[in-house]
């Protein structure tokens, strides 16, 4: 059981490195959306390092929301999803590789790249670093959450604007808990509560979603 | 005894005739208790001593609001219902009761934006309590929006209802993270398990709204629900006989 797990993870992986124009583009995107904020706010350093935690936050949400689909939609569309459906192996722990799959490609890049574009925004270092745990626990919960938004809406053809409307009132309490956090820091209180409640909700949504994600999926490919 | 019940509410012909017996009364109880509370809230309570008679509309916007989340509730049972049982009628309790929640929300949401023009100055705030509801709109649209987009109606009734309950473990955290993210609305005035801090007059007019309210939306989900009964039956035999039972009656007259 453990090995199917381990074995969709690296068929995963390397599917992904071996398409590695489409690597870049979500971390690509998370750091367009950044830059685009100073140009339209205004360049002055003292805003900037008010909303920066936000705009960061902003900005991860919508590159994870980009990339959401592909967690099943190419596996649906060659037929491999149905395999993996009607194999003997638990298909929550299946999706729970998937998962994860999802967020090292899409959401490791981000973590990394979040706290250098928080340098561009004029963010503290103690707000940096918080900014940067608050990346590490909350992106997991995106890729958890956006599983089931995707394992909805695979079947259709135009999923898209339809994926965005489950998912985003979903992420707002790690919208809110992440920034509140960052905020925190920045302001020099403490920050510990805002990140245990992110712990948690990761907790619970690594443990209740890939079991969600996989009833939708029957109902999918149905 | 109660699985003997749900089985045989899960018979669309028992259901449509159970329904057809029950309208009338919740029609009726609908009627007085609508009567009565506008009357005990309009005329017999008296003006607030700060708000003035303004505060009137919680007669309408407290019941929008408490439907808004009751509804959701309604909505997430049935969900679990169609999902274990795979009951027909459940399914259509689910998707009747999306379109009816969204819009109690939405009275909730324009009522208190009126009430807060005067009473804070500005149609919107982003209070905790605005907010959440906002969001809960927006998950009642996405239900009706998941429901829309899948051609199959019994496929649809399914996603949708994993969609309620994702839902409905969510509304929780995402409630108690608004709260602690800013408020300014008001403390409740009628949970509180002491004495409520509302006169009695204002009271009792705001309790009858609120069982209105109810009767109103049960009213309305049956209507729809047999609606959408008779035309997902269309071509079984329960629903040819009722017709025409129906034609003989009326040749008779």
């Amino acid at each position: 059981m453990f090995q199917a797990f381990l074995i969709i993870l690296q068929r995963d992986l390397t599917l992904a490195i071996r398409h590695r124009a489409e690597l870049m583009n979500p971390v690509l995107f998370f750091v367009l959306v950044v830059v685009l904020f100073p140009l339209g706010v205004g360049a002055e350093m003292s805003i900037l390092e008010k909303i920066a935690p936000g705009v960061i936050w902003i900005a991860a949400l919508l590159s994870a929301l980009l990339s959401l689909d592909r967690i099943f939609r190419t596996d649906m569309e060659d037929g491999s999803l149905e395999q993996m459906l009607i194999s003997a192996q638990p298909m929550s722990l299946l999706i729970l590789a998937k998962i994860i799959a999802h967020w090292m490609i899409t959401g490791l890049p981000v973590v990394l790249v979040g706290p250098f574009l928080a340098l561009f925004l004029g963010l503290s270092v103690d707000g940096i670093e918080t900014l940067f745990i608050t990346l590490l626990v909350g992106t997991p919960i995106l890729s958890a959450i956006g599983s089931v938004g995707v394992a909805l809406t695979v079947g259709l053809r135009r999923g898209g604007v339809i994926l965005s409307l489950l998912v985003l009132p979903l992420y707002v309490p790690v919208l809110i808990f992440a920034s509140q956090a960052v905020g925190a820091a920045a302001a020099g209180f403490p920050t510990v509560a805002p990140i245990a409640m992110l712990s948690a909700l990761l907790l619970l949504a690594l443990s209740l979603t890939p079991w969600a994600a996989s009833s939708a999926l029957k109902m999918s490919v149905s | 005894m109660i699985m003997k019940f749900i089985y045989k509410l899960g018979s669309p012909p028992y259901f449509y005739h159970l329904s057809s017996k029950l309208l009338p009364w919740f029609s009726g109880i609908c009627i007085i208790l609508f009567a009565t509370g506008l009357f005990g809230g309009l005329v017999l309570a008296p003006a607030d001593y700060q708000q003035g008679d303004s505060f009137r509309i919680i007669y309408i916007h407290v019941p929008a609001a408490w439907m808004s989340l009751f509804v959701y509730m309604v909505m997430a049972f049935s969900g679990a219902m169609a999902l274990i049982w795979r009951i027909k009628i459940a399914e259509i309790m689910l998707i009747n009761s999306a379109h009816i929640g969204a819009v109690f929300t939405f009275l909730a949401l324009v009522t208190g934006s009126i009430w807060g023009k005067p009473m804070w100055g500005t149609w919107w705030v982003w209070d905790a309590r605005l907010t959440s509801e906002l969001l809960l709109l927006f998950l009642y649209l996405g239900v009706i929006a998941l429901y829309g987009a899948i051609e199959d109606q019994r496929k649809a009734a399914r996603a949708v209802a994993i969609l309620a309950l994702v839902g409905v473990v969510n509304i929780p955290i995402i409630h108690y993270s608004v709260e602690w993210w800013s408020t300014l609305h008001q403390g409740p005035t009628v949970t509180k398990f002491d004495k409520p801090s509302i006169d009695i007059r204002m009271f009792v007019p705001l309790i009858l709204m609120a069982f209105a309210f109810k009767f109103f939306y049960g009213v309305v989900v049956l209507l729809r629900a047999r609606n959408d009964l008779l035309w997902r039956e269309r071509r079984s035999q329960w629903v040819a006989n009722l017709f025409a039972e129906k034609d003989v009656k009326e040749d008779v007259k």
